[in-house]
């Protein structure tokens, strides 16, 4: 997919003036927040499980490797295979070499961010293989030609009309605004390929070491049927995803429908442990697990290991304001809001992704509702601190940090600076006590005046005071 | 080899070259004791508590619950549920007690085994476990009762022992280490409600991809 | 002024925005401060807290900034200011040092020393028996709290202001929906995202404008200043002022961008 991240001012101008957009963004903010909060107040223990769930995954950070190679071995042992893919080039090639092996011609897909970061529908499409979205959301966005917006609502940008008229367009039904109706179109149109598919490809929540099981959380069953009727499963999945056992995949799941959807638990949570058994009558004949890197070994050694502990809920989007009022399209990649601000340039290169951890005002609401407590504000500000660092912060920018850091350490010259500045934008602001146009800052004026400030500082008028032995 | 460079870069992050035995002793005899994190209060009830709590979490997620005083009842249950629908094809795993549960069952309805087929109506299972704190079913796949049935027919029936309800999902990891000489089963479902989406306008739709309907007849 | 040995003190951090739009919440601190106790000087040698240079991943200037801080309070029992977001900024310090470097350990027991107005009133000082100053003209009418991001989430001040405000004649609290969600002011934020920012608090004002109150209350001028300016540019008769001008029963300046006010010192 095309990167516009570099854009992101652009897009999100664009987006603060789509009426239709801004409408289905009214969803997000209606829905997800007010249920996350019903499901937590309705599990006191809540809290608890963050913090377990935070140690938990440090622990298991800590020993990456031991619990990657012994996932790998009990896979093994069920019958499966484990593909390990440092790039996603490695991912995309060795995915398409398992199709082709299979001479398949139709893949069906549960939904996986994962196959999104690494582009491999195109891939696939570009060789011969037709890759069939499923999840609802993803199947009206594959239809439109669009990427999703959002990372487990993803269609969550549209509006009923779009939907109508995409499968209007696509399905040449009389046209319905009734979401069951569009809903059972779907159902229909998609239950033919979930049968006559070669291959299914689906991502996973969690990785079991124990067990070696890859498991997945739906709410519509499309992730089942894709991989228990084709003749090949293959889970496309990244490093971080392993946990040690079935108890400690429990204490995620506990977290994870609740704050995502605010469902106390989600529909369908399906483990899978290898190939089918023997005497069994349906299920896959073969079992692969992609496991995808992709720059995540790398963030080990950094501030942004943190960010590994990410279970991809989308609470920290559903709570941003920022996402909420420009939607995920903005971001430009795959991974949107504030996950996706500290995720994507460690993807795509901060020379790229520079702008998204600049788009926060760091309000810290994303990190107060994580399941798994990232302090995403400080790992969207050491994403500025490299770009600092690297030159790479925006030339008016660094030279106006760069002149008022001049000031504000020399306490006699900053005295001097504010009382000026105060005469400076007093006079702007004339007999008004406010101004509505100041130069160099209209970007906050074009939309709201700037209240003026006092005719002295405080400063001043302190040792004034201090001067004329006033006491109060 | 992506294998050696990608554990190769995971080590450099955490300092260290190879693990150390101890190291590695220590994640084996973490994963051996499968030690149970904080459980919710929750289901930790008595066990008749826990058995309302399981059928007002499974109607909360928009399950039909039907409550039959014994196995006897089951038949005309199961036919007058799929008579409302006006259904009269079953298809249905094979173990016990379904075989001689559908010898039972009025000759209207007819009866397939096997998997299931884009396109059935209804499929009749058991389910393993039922887990109370979420009001979730756990079923899973072995010869006699494929998962298909699980996912592809437009209602799924399926058939609950009252004692077989559990209080948490801990419970149930004992349960299924139970089986098969300890070893994972290829796949387990848990099933809380039927299938539904909301990617539309964020309005909640019933009946996605898998069964429309989910009915738990529960046996005491 | 009383003096005693047991009297706190306290050193006043004014904070940028304070000190040059609204001398008046520095006096209105100084007086609660006084009235409740404690002796309160303000050093000289303080300037910014240094959020601007951190927030902008400058962690160098950050730092000599925060080493200039920490040297101008030293020997001061607490520190306070009228800002959850500058004492917050206080509290972040400890981050820019290495754990050897010996300012680290000084900047930890600044952070301990460290506090917000309100939260120093009610959770140091314990005040539970609250008065405003009774020579002080009264303010009667509604208000509606901004929950101000950094205070709330990175200080846990919530209760504070509202407990204060509870003991206050004549003050009616009107909430209004989201009081928690950001204002879009965000420091460098609203500068260089200013569309973003320009929506973020149009929907701020809608639920400020829907509470139905006379006034809007908060803890930091930043978003108190965002918000007043929008509210003023779309014609809202809100006032907005800084929580401590009804604390400490300094009302009768003319609230943020309305006609000139006149400061007087004391």
């Amino acid at each position: 997919m095309q990167i516009t991240s570099p854009d992101f001012k652009q897009n999100a101008r664009i987006a603060l003036q789509d009426v239709g957009l801004q409408k289905a963004l009214g969803n997000v903010k209606t829905g997800f927040p007010h249920k996350r909060a019903t499901a937590m107040a309705r599990l006191p223990e809540f809290d608890q499980l963050r913090d377990e769930a935070r140690d938990l995954k440090n622990h298991i950070i800590e020993n990456l490797d031991i619990y990657l190679e012994a996932f790998e071995s009990k896979v093994l042992e069920n019958g499966g295979h484990v593909h390990w893919c440092r790039t996603s080039e490695d991912a995309r090639k060795t995915i398409l070499k398992i199709c082709q092996e299979k001479n398949a011609r139709t893949v069906t897909k549960g939904k996986s961010m994962v196959t999104e970061e690494i582009n491999l529908n195109e891939y696939l499409e570009a060789n011969g293989v037709t890759p069939v979205e499923t999840d609802l959301g993803e199947y009206i966005l594959q239809l439109r030609g669009e990427h999703p917006s959002h990372i487990i609502a993803p269609a969550i940008h549209l509006n009923l009309e779009d939907v109508s008229e995409t499968f209007h367009a696509n399905h040449h039904k009389p046209k319905s605004m009734d979401p069951a109706v569009l809903m059972q179109e779907a159902r229909e149109e998609l239950r033919n390929k979930f049968v006559a598919a070669d291959v299914g490809i689906t991502g996973a929540n969690f990785l079991v070491a124990e067990t070696g099981s890859s498991i997945i959380v739906t709410n519509e069953g499309n992730g089942d049927l894709t991989q228990i009727l084709p003749k090949t499963h293959i889970v496309v999945t990244s490093i971080e995803k392993v946990v040690p056992t079935l108890e400690d995949m429990t204490l995620f799941l506990r977290l994870l429908a609740r704050s995502a959807t605010g469902q106390e638990f989600t529909v369908y949570n399906t483990l899978s442990t290898g190939p089918r058994r023997e005497g069994d009558q349906d299920g896959p004949e073969e079992y692969h697990v992609v496991l995808v890197d992709n720059g995540r070994s790398e963030m080990i050694a950094s501030e942004l290991r943190e960010m590994l502990r990410c279970i991809r809920c989308a609470a920290c989007m559903n709570h941003c304001p920022v996402y909420g009022a420009v939607g995920g399209h903005s971001y430009g990649w795959v991974y949107p809001g504030p996950m996706g601000s500290v995720l994507t340039p460690q993807m795509i290169g901060i020379e790229k992704g520079a702008l998204l951890p600049n788009a926060s005002t760091f309000c810290g609401k994303c990190e107060s509702v994580c399941p798994v407590r990232i302090p995403l504000p400080k790992l969207m500000r050491y994403w500025r601190r490299n770009e600092f660092e690297k030159h790479l912060t925006p030339k008016a920018a660094r030279w106006g940090i760069g002149v008022w850091g001049f000031f504000a350490k020399r306490p006699a010259l900053y005295r001097q600076l504010s009382s000026f500045s105060n005469l400076a934008l007093r006079t702007l602001a004339g007999k008004k006590a406010r101004i509505n146009k100041l130069p160099l800052a209209s970007g906050w004026t074009d939309g709201r005046d700037m209240p003026a400030p006092s005719d002295k500082t405080f400063m001043q008028l302190w040792s004034e005071k201090q001067k004329n032995g006033a006491s109060s | 080899m992506s294998k050696a460079e990608i554990l190769g870069q995971i080590r450099r992050g955490l300092g260290r070259t190879e693990p150390s035995a101890a190291d590695r002793d220590a994640v084996a005899s973490r994963i051996a004791a499968h030690k149970a994190n904080l459980i919710p209060a929750r289901a930790q009830i008595p066990e008749k508590e826990c058995q309302q709590l399981f059928i007002d979490m499974a109607r909360e997620a928009a399950a039909d619950v039907i409550e039959l005083n014994s196995l006897k009842a089951l038949p005309s249950a199961i036919a007058e549920w799929l008579d409302q629908y006006s259904i009269t094809d079953l298809v249905a795993a094979v173990d016990a007690p379904l075989p001689e549960l559908c010898k039972k069952l009025p000759e209207t309805i007819h009866i397939r085994t096997g998997v299931a087929q884009a396109g059935d109506l209804a499929s009749l299972t058991t389910a393993f476990l039922g887990i109370a704190e979420t009001g979730t079913l756990m079923l899973y796949s072995r010869p006699d009762s494929p998962t298909t049935l699980n996912f592809l027919p437009d209602n799924h029936l399926v058939v609950l022992n009252r004692s077989d309800i559990v209080g948490v999902y801990e419970e149930a990891w004992a349960k299924v280490r139970e089986l098969n000489q300890g070893k994972m089963p290829r796949t387990v479902n848990m099933i809380t409600g039927p299938s539904r989406s909301a990617d539309i306008e964020q309005k909640l739709q019933m009946g996605a991809h898998g069964p429309r309907r989910l009915a738990i007849f529960l046996i005491d | 002024m009383n003096t005693n040995k047991n009297q706190p003190v306290v050193g006043l951090f004014i904070t940028c925005l304070a000190d040059l739009y609204r001398p008046e919440v520095g006096f209105a601190t100084i007086k609660l401060l006084e009235q409740s106790g404690c002796r309160v000087e303000v050093p000289s040698q303080q300037t910014c807290c240094g959020q601007p240079a951190f927030n902008t991943g400058d962690y160098s200037t950050s730092a000599d900034i925060a080493r200039q801080t920490i040297a101008a309070f030293d020997g001061f029992e607490y520190v306070v200011a009228p800002s959850g977001s500058c004492i917050g900024m206080l509290h972040h310090y400890p981050e820019l040092f290495e754990d050897n470097d010996p300012w680290k350990a000084r900047a930890e027991d600044l952070k301990k020393r460290a506090f917000e107005i309100t939260s120093f009133l009610v959770d140091v000082l314990k005040i539970d028996d609250f008065k405003v100053d009774a020579t002080a003209p009264t303010f009667n009418g509604s208000v509606t709290y901004h929950d101000s991001c950094s205070g709330l989430r990175e200080l846990g001040i919530k209760a504070q202001p509202r407990q204060l405000l509870a003991q206050v004649d004549g003050v009616e609290l009107k909430e209004m929906e989201e009081s928690e969600t950001c204002c879009g002011f965000g420091g460098t934020f609203c500068v260089k995202y200013p569309d973003i920012s320009n929506r973020m608090v149009g929907n701020k004002t809608q639920n400020i404008v829907d509470a139905g109150a006379k006034t809007l209350l908060g803890g930091d001028l930043g978003c108190l200043l965002n918000m007043a300016g929008k509210l003023q540019r779309e014609g809202h008769a809100v006032e907005v002022r800084h929580v401590v001008e009804i604390l400490a029963g300094m009302t009768d300046q003319p609230a943020l961008g309305e006609a000139q006010s006149s400061v007087k010192a004391g």
